[in-house]
């Protein structure tokens, strides 16, 4: 990581720590703002972060290891979550992840190599009167088919380019 | 872009907001809890402790600061009423939260929100914005002198095992998800040691109704064990999937019917961690005191293969149990190896009924209400469909 | 003192809830009537049904329950059946607060049990013969005391973890952890290092450190608390005994070994003994016939850090108040505890000035034997191999430093724990608590009383303050305290604090005249010390040095890394508890009472190594090549 993200990191660190709270309750919530910002929280992060709590780096990253929406490993700008629950699966789960896979040329728990995408699964979405449904990071797709998987791609590719990556920045201060 | 489904039309939709906080707020605290208590609701996440006794304890526990807490920590599969509840419904659940801090004498209430229901939190910061405009929230709330209370959001990482309540609130306090040992009980010891209410979402919605219309009416409904009413989340083989609201008591049947279901192969009632009913017994109760279930309804038609959904719900277990005790984060895996012979063909009888016995010793034996239910859809499928997934020939997936 | 800063930072969710047992008071309501097996038993309110079963005679099998640790409740072995519950109940988490009927044994209960031991199995790979924890091992007990003769859910036929061998002191074999978490317990709540903890959950859930780095990379200080506290095989100290073996076997080699009072108070329960039975002269008999060439008592070198270490602390105490000259670092801490030193170089490198430059025993050891002993025998420094019997893990990462070569050698080449040489001795078929006594071997001979108590907390200070208060005051000691004891610094507290104001001084002894001209300038001054054992207390000290607290006035802190000090070394027999510790520790007492000669100062062989060797005295140039050292900062923060 360079000096000069390092440097950023910790004082976006401090900023939320600040508003969450100088104590152990505020962790997830950094944590939640770390993996919004960076998508990803680093070592580096994870050892700034303990030592501004007074808690091991090792509880940290324990807690990272926990939670399926927290990672260490770099993830993608759009996390695309299928659910595989029994609801989504019944209604068709199985063919929107091949789809999904052929479309990002990924496997589930991959990543492309250009950071675009990360592919995930997830249990139950809570959308299973409307399976399959797709989480791509805060947004709910629901009936997704084989044919809709390149229509939801599409809409996040959109917002690629010079402008969108700038705005996308400003995210984890909104 | 959420494109409704079936919703049935909801006892909540006719409750005028605020009449509920204003009744709460008239009635001594004991008296509050009393009217709560007649009504005889029972948790609406689907273990059923009885509200009025949680909060009358935690309202009796001497301590500065108390929480209530609000679990939308919604993650049992087939399970989104608290979503819909939430988005269509918020109001009510803010003002059952705010009738509880009142009730048990706290300052603090926090709505744990799952993290894959994100997209609700913009939402919910609007109403909660509009609640405190309105005096609703914060200090004096509804023109009561001395009565403060706000609630914030806090959200979840992604982790079904959030849902049990000391796991919550371990969660809440920076940690892992991992629940913690009982008792002591939160209404004595939860968030940061202090007393707190961990009511679900539903519940805190019926809390409000319950004000508005009187212990008598919801008491009046439903069994005499599991009164009132009672949202569910239907999905699966059915012609009419989505929000129902029925009294407490219905028969599987009778839903079935009203879901457009009613030749169904199997319901599995209460998510991953309930039970899988047969067509045989679709004259069961959904209740307490019949087949318990915290709203989640999974229709399974004929052409369902029981053994693929044991795995689906196993393969919950083993990625979301918390991974503390021995039963239930070793216990899964065998069970779903155990599936997994079965798929092949290659599990003896004798092996099966180890397997079962295992599932029992899980049920007794691990720490939290998700590894003493984990087994439950296994052990019911086996029970119920022993035939149908005995005797595979190899690798022949139906 | 020590409850002035609370650093009880147990993972919460192991912590569980401690409720305070309530004394009986005579109030009604304050205790409680349990039936358990039928038994009927009265205890206070919130003890847990584990704590009440042994009231009457009860065992219940428990296994992530350890006396030192907080309860956790999750192996779920200790599960009882309690009337009128559903489920089975966890008895070391379960305080009762209202009459219970509780069963330990019912059909339910023993199901219960043997799935959990049979699931344990299931991921447990290896077998017992091929372990190092073979006998004594908690699983392979329950194991079999719950007559498991197959393997009822499979067995591992090939490891799932690869070994962490990458440390000189502790190796992590995850393939056969149970997941007690006893040692992320002990980590960050009893020891407050913070190197261990749960990664993943579900079926992945594994112990693991900070980013699964090699044990080595990370902030572990080596302990070896952690191995004491393991049930099974999953931890253990690295092992060097084939190394010694071939040294031994090897005639051109001249192989030595010093052993330090720890191990001797302990290493009869590796034979079956109570704790509390020392076996030092035993040991030796053992040791020769084993075929070490030599045995030497670590407390020559105790006795000589006493002097190194304690002009170096006059020293800074004149700087402060006489000479006033540059910044001078106070108070002074004690370096022999390898843990503890790594432990500060890690959390508080800004401190390494204060720490004492004096290696530990061990190390002058190490040093005087590959010189002052080669030279005085004729030996070839490289053909000499010094081996260390010491309580300890960390001992082992200390004679690995790579500074640790003064004499031109590696100084120490193997660090022993109690533990290993046990099992060469059993190895050799020597049945140590029957052996003949015999002396250490001179030109070291026996040590001092002040040496032993090296091995036990507070020895360290105690041996110090006997010795600066007769070389200063000029007055014996058991003018001040009764036998030379002094009471206050002794006993498992975890932060001991005694002030002692020197009433006169008397003339410098000729063997500090290079360094000190008079003592006038201690004249009437307090001097204050402080002892502590554990990193956890470390801790607490520390964080008050920070901030200014009352222990930033003291002159002169006794740090030890573990438990107990010495006695509860990382490297001593398992089990470990609280009464153990303090069975080994009244055995180290009762030798320094029966030692002719009680005070550093006054051991001949030290003075004749100042003599003969080290004549410019303590903390001159010569002293400071061989017996001093330094140390690394190496912070907290480690690099990606």
């Amino acid at each position: 990581m360079l000096v000069t993200e390092q440097e950023r990191l910790k004082s976006d660190i401090g900023t939320w720590l600040q508003r969450f709270g100088n104590d152990r309750a505020a962790l997830i919530p950094v944590l939640q703002e770390i993996q919004k910002k960076y998508a990803r929280v680093s070592e580096y992060g994870m050892q700034v972060l303990a030592d501004q709590l007074g808690i091991h780096p090792v509880e940290v990253y324990s807690v990272v290891s926990f939670y399926s929406f927290l990672d260490h490993r770099p993830q993608g700008k759009f996390v695309i979550r299928l659910c595989r629950t029994i609801s989504c699966d019944m209604q068709g789960k199985a063919r929107v992840a091949q789809q999904l896979e052929s479309d990002l040329g990924i496997t589930f728990g991959e990543t492309t190599p250009d950071g675009k995408f990360s592919l995930e699964w997830a249990n139950c979405l809570g959308m299973c009167d409307q399976g399959p449904a797709v989480l791509v990071n805060d947004i709910i797709y629901t009936r997704v088919t084989p044919a809709t998987v390149h229509d939801i791609l599409e809409t996040c590719r959109k917002t690629f380019g010079v402008y969108a990556l700038e705005s996308s920045h400003e995210e984890g201060h909104a | 872009m959420i494109t409704p489904n079936h919703k049935a039309p909801l006892t909540f939709a006719t409750i005028e907001p605020d009449v509920g906080l204003r009744a709460a707020m008239a009635k001594p605290r004991a008296d509050l809890i009393a009217e709560i208590t007649a009504s005889q609701l029972k948790g609406r996440g689907g273990a059923g402790f009885p509200t009025g006794v949680k909060w009358n304890l935690a309202a009796a526990a001497q301590a500065d600061v108390k929480y209530v807490i609000c679990n939308a920590d919604e993650g049992e599969p087939g399970t989104f009423k608290d979503r819909v509840i939430l988005t269509d419904h918020a109001d009510l659940v803010f003002e059952g939260m705010t009738i509880g801090g009142y009730a048990v004498g706290s300052k603090t209430g926090i709505l744990y929100l799952r993290g894959e229901y994100t997209y609700l939190r913009p939402h919910l910061d609007a109403v909660l914005a509009a609640r405190r405009k309105k005096g609703l929230l914060g200090v004096n709330v509804a023109g009561k002198q001395g009565f403060e209370f706000d609630i914030e959001i806090r959200m979840g990482s992604g982790a079904y095992i959030c849902g049990e309540e000391t796991a919550l609130i371990e969660s809440l306090e920076g940690c892992r998800g991992e629940p913690r040992n009982r008792p002591p009980f939160p209404v004595d010891t939860g968030l940061n040691g202090k007393p707190s209410i961990v009511n679900n979402v539903e519940t805190f919605a019926w809390a409000t109704c319950i004000l508005v219309k009187g212990s008598a009416w919801f008491k009046a409904i439903g069994t005499q064990r599991s009164t009132g009413l009672k949202i569910f989340s239907v999905s699966g083989d059915c012609k009419l999937p989505g929000i129902y609201e029925f009294p407490m008591g219905i028969t599987v049947n009778k839903m079935l019917e009203a879901v457009g279901g009613a030749d169904a192969k199997a319901v599995q009632i209460g998510g991953a961690s309930g039970h899988c009913v047969p067509a045989s017994e679709f004259g069961r109760a959904i209740a307490f005191e019949d087949v318990s279930t915290g709203g989640s309804i999974i229709v399974f038609g004929h052409q369902r293969d029981m053994l693929a959904v044991a795995k689906n719900f196993l393969e919950f277990f083993v990625e979301e149990s918390c991974g503390q005790c021995t039963p239930c984060r070793d216990g899964n895996p065998k069970l779903l190896e155990g599936v997994e012979m079965l798929e092949h063909g290659r599990c003896s009888m004798r092996y099966l009924n180890e397997l079962s016995s295992l599932g029992e010793t899980m049920q007794v034996a691990s720490k939290c209400g998700l590894g003493q239910s984990a087994p439950n859809a296994f052990l019911s499928i086996i029970k119920h469909f022993k035939d149908e997934v005995m005797g595979r020939t190899q690798g022949a997936a139906h | 003192m020590s409850d002035t800063i609370d650093t009880n930072r147990a993972p919460a969710s192991q912590t569980g809830h401690v409720i305070p047992p309530v004394e009986d008071g005579g109030m009604i309501g304050s205790r409680v009537t349990l039936t358990i097996d039928g038994q009927e038993v009265k205890v206070p309110l919130g003890t847990t049904i584990l704590e009440a079963a042994k009231k009457v005679g009860i065992r219940i099998p428990t296994l992530c329950a350890h006396p030192d640790l907080c309860e956790a409740g999750l192996c779920r072995i200790c599960l009882v059946e309690v009337e009128g519950m559903r489920t089975l109940q966890a008895s070391c988490a379960y305080p009762v607060h209202s009459p219970l009927k509780i069963h330990t044994h019912t059909r339910k209960v023993r199901q219960a049990r043997r799935h959990i031991i049979d699931l344990m199995l299931s991921k447990h790979y290896g077998e017992c013969y091929a372990c190092g924890r073979n006998n004594n091992c908690e699983l392979q007990a329950l194991a079999k005391e719950y007559g498991v003769d197959f393997f009822r859910f499979g067995h591992p036929d090939k490891p799932l973890f690869a070994k962490d061998e990458s440390s000189h002191s502790v190796i992590r074999d995850m393939n056969k952890c149970v997941l007690c978490r006893r040692c992320v317990r002990t980590c960050i709540d009893l020891q407050e290092v913070g190197v261990l903890e749960a990664i993943g959950r579900g079926d992945q859930t594994r112990i693991e450190t900070f980013m699964d780095k090699p044990l080595a990379d990370v902030v572990c200080i080596n302990c070896g608390q952690c191995i004491n506290r393991c049930p099974t095989g999953a931890l253990r100290a690295n092992d060097p005994t084939d190394e010694v073996w071939a040294a031994i076997d090897d005639p051109k080699k001249h192989v030595v070994i010093q052993t330090a009072p720890a191990p001797r108070a302990a290493i009869g329960e590796c034979f079956g003994l109570e704790p509390g039975n020392p076996l030092t002269f035993e040991l030796n008999t053992a040791m020769r016939l084993c075929g070490f060439d030599k045995v030497f008592d670590t407390n020559f070198t105790a006795d000589l850090t006493i002097f190194e270490e304690g002009a170096e602390l006059l020293m800074r105490l004149q700087d402060a108040l006489k000479t006033k000259k540059g910044p001078v670092f106070l108070p002074q801490f004690t370096s022999c505890s390898p843990g503890w030193v790594k432990y500060l170089e890690h959390f508080y490198p800004e401190y390494i000035p204060n720490l004492s430059s004096a290696k530990s025993p061990q190390q002058m050891f190490g040093a005087v034997i590959k010189t002052y002993y080669a030279q005085l025998n004729g030996l070839d420094p490289k053909d000499i191999v010094t081996v260390a019997l010491m309580p300890c893990s960390a001992k082992k990462f200390e004679c690995n430093r790579p500074e640790m070569v003064d004499s031109g050698f590696k100084d120490v080449d193997y660090g022993l724990t109690t533990r290993e040489l046990a099992k060469m001795i059993q190895e050799a078929g020597i049945d140590l608590p029957n052996m003949a006594k015999s002396d250490f071997d001179s030109p070291f001979g026996s040590a001092t009383g002040s040496g032993v108590i090296f091995g036990t907390t507070g020895g360290v200070m105690e041996a110090a303050l006997r010795t600066v208060i007769e070389l200063v005051v000029g007055i014996k000691v058991e003018n001040l305290f009764d036998h030379a004891d002094i009471i206050p610094l002794r006993g498992m507290d975890g932060v001991k604090y005694v002030e002692l104001t020197i009433p006169s001084v008397g003339e410098v002894p000729a063997i500090l005249k290079p360094l000190f001209e008079s003592w006038d300038f201690l004249k009437g001054v307090t001097v204050k010390v402080a002892v502590a054992h554990g990193t956890a207390n470390a801790h607490k000290v520390m964080e008050d040095l920070k901030n200014g607290g009352p222990l930033s006035q003291c002159h002169f802190i006794e740090f030890m890394g573990c438990p107990g000090g010495c006695i509860g070394g990382g490297g001593q027999p398992i089990p470990t508890s609280q009464a153990i510790r303090e069975a080994r520790s009244k055995a180290i007492y009762a030798e320094d009472s029966a030692y002719p000669i009680r005070k550093s100062h006054e051991n001949p062989a030290v003075l004749e190594l100042y003599g003969k060797f080290l004549t410019e005295g303590p903390c001159s140039h010569k002293s400071h090549k061989l017996l001093h050292t330094h140390y690394t900062p190496r912070g907290k923060y480690i690099a990606e």
